[in-house]
């Protein structure tokens, strides 16, 4: 089978986030960048389905060409191949990530396309549904559990409160919720061997900003911060502010 | 500008985050312009839309569709374009993050999700959103003449505008969910989900064994709560990851979110940072979820929650 994994670049989720004086995107100085950890769940099932079914897995990132990192850790987790789409326009938005990924999708025809449920830099939480869109496919979100056989899929996906088993025939698309297999830490002869896997560049196709980022901003904290003690008085005033001063009780 | 708004039900009425998006589609045009629409609702429940502003209600029919987001984003993107509705807004919850972005390729409109501020500026929308686990906030303007939005729950406040209820129209979809198909709903229906509870009561590690949990289900019950937990709890096996809050878990934003023996990580407040009120109790003066919270207590669990849950349970 023939599998695609797409894969975005991160802030770690401990970074210090800093505005650039643009007033509208990240200081990156200092900021270290990770795989998506949604996206090492994607890429997880891949491998497992892969290593069961044969087949070839090829990654792919849209980035502003500095993405080799990522990609190496996919290949040596077990990716075949990646493409790493460069996107020189300077600002970009969702649609123009999916339009990109969709071209190189329309060039491989994968049985799957896997995602991670959301990017945790913007959560934005709409590639995979997007995708759907613009190549006419099914696909089904935060997948928590997943079974393949040829031609089809079925599996479970989380939704608040509870859960809903689905069938999809394929092509599909699945984004993947946490947890769905644990991912595997690559060892150091899968890291030399990914050293020599294939990682194609490619330039983005320019598309209009459908979405235009105008600000960032750090929120400001007002929280009241009032600190009490473990006593009877103070539980009972933390009982009072509760109800008549922040009203929530 | 003709907006429609995506209402789902829940528990024999409008959803709450339902009526917030209704009531938040009038920050951009008069109710007149705003329509409701659902997928195989009950009319009593959808008719109590035109409270929140919606100046009418569509039911989309169609006994085979449960929800599938491929054939329910067609319908909906259908029934807009043919009675030239340019913005769709849906709450965004586990169904409108899913519909919300295949609607917007089929209206070629700009998206934006998870938003927690909008403002209409003549024929533009700009919105805020968290990003960055909550450490930045971003403001985006949507460019197309199309326009899609989903709206954080519990962040818009549903006011009821009027008290008249709404007419609503049953639209006969043939759409067919052939590709995916759901084949079972198994929701929980007498618990509360972390994500749409207004009141939350977390617990972390610091509660040291699982069965101590009963302490935070205690104080959630005489809240009227929903439990959650810290990825450490959740990794442990004590509770279910669909509690989990944080970044790789649940985003929530109640109204009250009580941290009980929880370090506050950057990873945990990812989750739950924009809750209106933060109570944590922690033994740790020091421990960082104290520099978010409104009201802390620095003391230990275990003599805490029984006597804070009792003084809750007094004061009615
Ligand atoms: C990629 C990534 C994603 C992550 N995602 C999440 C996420 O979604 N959600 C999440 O929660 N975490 C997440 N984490 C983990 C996070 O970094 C922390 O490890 C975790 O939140 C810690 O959980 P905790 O606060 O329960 O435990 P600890 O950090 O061990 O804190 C326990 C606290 O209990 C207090 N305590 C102990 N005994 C008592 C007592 N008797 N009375 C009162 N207080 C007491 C201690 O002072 C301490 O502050 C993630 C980490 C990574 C790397
Ligand atoms: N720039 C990107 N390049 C490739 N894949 C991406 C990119 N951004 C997001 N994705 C994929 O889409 C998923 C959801 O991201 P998002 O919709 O941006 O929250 C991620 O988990 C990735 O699998």
């Amino acid at each position: 089978m023939n599998i695609l994994v797409c894969v975005s670049r991160v802030p770690d989720t401990a970074a210090k986030i800093k505005v650039s004086s643009d007033n509208k995107s990240l200081d990156t100085a200092g900021v270290k960048f990770i795989l998506n950890p949604y996206d090492e769940y994607a890429l997880e099932e891949a491998i497992q389905l892969k290593e069961k079914n044969g087949g070839e897995l090829t990654v792919v990132t849209v980035a502003d060409g500095s993405a080799t990192d990522i990609l190496r850790t996919a290949l040596a987790m077990g990716a075949d191949k990646a493409i790493h789409i460069k996107a020189n326009q300077l600002e970009k938005d969702s649609y123009f990530v999916a339009k990109n990924i969709s071209n190189v999708a329309k060039e491989l025809n994968p049985d799957i396309i896997f995602l991670g449920k959301q990017s945790i830099d913007f959560d934005s939480f709409q590639m995979s549904s997007m995708l759907g869109g613009l190549l006419d496919l099914p696909s089904v979100d935060v997948v928590s559990q997943l079974e393949y056989s040829e031609g089809s899929i079925k599996g479970e996906k989380d939704i608040e409160g509870g859960k809903v088993s689905f069938e999809s025939s394929l092509p599909a698309i699945v984004s993947v919720q946490k947890g769905i297999k644990d991912p595997r830490y690559p060892k150091l002869p899968q890291i030399m061997k990914a050293k020599k896997k294939p990682i194609e560049d490619r330039d983005a196709e320019e598309t209009a900003l459908r979405t235009e980022l105008v600000e960032m901003a750090i929120p400001e904290k007002n929280r009241a911060g009032k600190i009490l003690t473990d006593s009877e008085a103070d539980i009972n005033e933390l009982v009072r502010l509760l109800h008549e001063e922040a009203k929530v009780i | 500008m003709k907006v429609l708004v995506f209402i789902e039900e829940q528990g024999g009425k409008l959803k709450r985050s339902s009526n917030e998006a209704i009531t938040a589609a009038n920050l951009l045009t008069s109710s007149d312009n705003i329509t409701a629409i659902a997928l195989n609702g009950d009319v009593n429940n959808l008719k109590t839309a035109g409270k929140y502003g919606a100046g009418n209600v569509v039911n989309l029919k169609n006994d085979s569709l449960k929800g599938e987001a491929p054939a329910l984003a067609k319908s909906i993107s259908d029934y807009a374009k043919s009675n030239s509705f340019d913005t769709v807004l849906f709450s965004a919850d586990s169904i409108g993050k899913e519909v919300a972005p295949r609607v917007s390729v089929q209206l070629e409109a700009g998206y934006i999700s998870d938003c927690t501020g909008i403002e209409a500026n003549g024929d533009s929308i700009t919105a805020t959103k968290p990003v960055y686990a909550g450490k930045a906030q971003i403001k985006s303007k949507i460019n197309t003449a199309n326009k899609v939005l989903s709206l954080r729950p519990n962040v818009f406040t549903a006011k009821e505008l009027n008290d008249s209820d709404a007419q609503v129209e049953e639209v006969s979809v043939d759409e067919s969910a052939n590709a995916v198909k759901y084949t079972n709903i198994a929701k929980n229906e007498g618990k509360l989900d972390v994500a749409e509870a207004d009141i939350v009561v977390s617990g972390g590690r610091g509660l040291k064994e699982p069965e101590n949990f009963n302490l935070v289900e205690n104080l959630a019950d005489a809240l009227g709560g929903a439990v959650g937990a810290s990825r450490a709890v959740v990794d442990a096996g004590w509770r279910p990851h669909s509690e989990q809050v944080g970044q790789t878990g649940k985003t929530v934003s109640p109204s009250l979110y009580v941290a009980c023996a929880i370090s506050g990580a950057v990873q945990h407040l990812a989750g739950m940072s924009s809750s209106k009120i933060i109570v944590a109790i922690n033994k740790d003066s020091e421990a960082p979820i104290f520099k978010v919270t409104d009201y802390g207590i620095v003391g230990d669990v275990f003599e805490v929650l029984p006597k804070l849950t009792d003084k809750i349970k007094a004061h009615g």
